[in-house]
């Protein structure tokens, strides 16, 4: 059964909001085409790895989506919400919004590395740090998202979830340091290395920066449709509140009529 | 804050006394999960001395799980949590106290699964203090994790599936580097093996220590 909807109207979005969403959404749109077309008919196949290599445009930038962005917005989101001065159900909805969005990029940055793995690596899986602590960080978001699915009132869920963010938060870094002494085999950073000397050049490197820009606009795009949806399921839950209200509301004078007869 | 401690971990740990939970129940599955785990493995003896450093913190993760769960139950019935919340004692002394008598619990538990995988693996042990010591590092990490996840899910209908699906992998270092020492323990190699590992314990307690201290006041009042 649908829920049936509330009496009131549903919280309105200015305008402006629904503008930028749109042209993020178009831009990202044509960002991503863009570099499709680069990644697999502009730039040239590798020396050693062929046309393998064409992963890269895809799934660094997925990673630094899923890991860094995604996460460290989710993170600093519910602090936000945990600190008294900034409390808003607004940090939260984008929390969990930031969760929901990262899980799907987590989800897609194991998929691509393991079809980069298999060719590479010779296997699915290799249980090396980068990997074990991207299947950690997977497990935490998705824990986060069972607490989010328990039914409570907006605030306490808003506050339970918060802090069960904040303590996988200060684990991430524990897990990522006991993983890598546990074992490694991934290749170093490529872009953001130590002298920040780029280890790729020309077309490729343009590639990689598009697809960088253009997996960040469809996160940004994802993220604000997301917290829009958490907006209207919250007014969703209070309405069904209020129907149910009118609907025994609307008992009384029925009652009284028959007695009347 | 520490008479609230050890009034509060006093309180658990007599409780347990009378009802025995941990030692009737929780001990003797974490020894059915030993024997469980020799079923999958095979008759091996070798490869069970292998995996025992694993298979030991594994045991142990279980029954944190338990000994957790177990602690947030007693505070469920007849209004128990109403009443410490009433009682006016200090959030931070009552997140230690709870932890305290966790942890306690876990001590005598890995004591049993230690003599455990000694005796049904064949575990041989070079250097028994560093497991003493990663054992104690350990503990205080998995009981304060524990506790804190507990007071969170505390009045959730859904704790008993969603607490251990929150709780382990947070846990995942603990295991890590648990493991890490009683395979260093076992090849008789010199403490600078475990070093990175004890550090890497003695930050996850600390973090989850202050955090506990910090926001156990707050969590208990969202629960």
């Amino acid at each position: 059964m649908s829920p049936t909807p509330p009496a009131s109207a549903p919280p309105d979005q200015s305008p402006r909001v629904r503008r930028v969403t749109r042209v993020i959404g178009v831009t990202a749109v044509v960002a991503t085409a863009c570099t499709v077309w680069l990644g697999l008919w502009v730039t040239p196949p590798d020396v050693t790895q062929g046309d393998l290599v064409r992963l890269v445009y895809i799934h660094p930038g997925v990673a630094w989506v899923a890991l860094y962005l995604a996460f460290g917005l989710a993170a600093v989101a519910s602090l936000l919400y945990l600190w008294p001065r900034t409390r808003s159900l607004f940090w939260d909805r984008l929390a969990a919004a930031a969760v929901e969005v990262g899980v799907v990029f987590n989800v897609c940055t194991l998929v691509s590395g393991s079809i980069w793995g298999k060719p590479t690596w010779g296997v699915w899986w290799a249980w090396d740090a980068r990997l074990t602590s991207t299947a950690v960080l997977l497990v935490l978001f998705l824990g986060y998202l069972a607490l989010r699915r328990v039914p409570a009132e907006p605030d306490v869920r808003a506050k339970r979830s918060a802090f069960v963010a904040l303590f996988a938060a200060v684990d991430v870094p524990i897990v990522h340091f006991s993983v890598l002494w546990w074992r490694t085999l991934h290749q170093g950073a490529t872009v953001l290395n130590p002298d920040l000397t780029p280890t790729i050049h020309g077309s490729m490197a343009w590639t990689l920066l598009l697809g960088f820009m253009a997996l960040t606009l469809v996160f940004v795009w994802m993220l604000l449709v997301r917290y829009r949806i958490g907006v209207l399921e919250d007014w969703l839950g209070t309405g069904e509140l209020d129907v149910a209200l009118r609907e025994r509301r609307a008992e009384g004078p029925a009652v009284d009529e028959d007695e009347a007869a | 804050m520490w008479r609230d401690t050890v009034l509060v971990a006093g309180k658990d740990l007599r409780i347990e006394a009378r009802s025995r939970v941990a030692l009737s129940q929780v001990a003797p599955f974490g020894i059915v999960a030993l024997v469980m785990f020799a079923f999958a493995l095979g008759p091996d003896r070798s490869l069970m001395a292998r995996g025992a450093p694993g298979l030991f913190w594994v045991a142990v993760l279980f029954c944190t799980v338990l000994a957790v769960q177990r602690s947030v139950s007693v505070e469920t019935v007849d209004g128990a949590k109403d009443g410490l919340r009433l009682s006016g004692l200090d959030p931070a002394g009552l997140f230690l106290g709870k932890s305290v008598a966790v942890a306690a619990q876990l001590v005598v538990l890995e004591l049993v699964l230690g003599v455990g995988v000694v005796l049904l693996y064949g575990a041989k042990i070079e250097v028994p203090w560093l497991i003493a010591v990663s054992c104690v590092l350990g503990t205080i990490g998995l009981a304060t994790t524990g506790t804190l996840y507990g007071a969170l899910s505390a009045g959730l209908r859904v704790r008993e599936t969603l607490l251990p699906f929150l709780l382990l992998p947070i846990a995942a270092p603990v295991l890590l580097a648990g493991t890490r020492i009683w395979q260093a323990a076992m090849a008789g190699g010199t403490p600078a093996d475990g070093t990175p590992w004890f550090r890497l314990l003695v930050v996850f307690d600390a973090v989850y220590l202050a955090l506990g201290v910090v926001v156990y006041g707050p969590i208990q009042e969202s629960a």
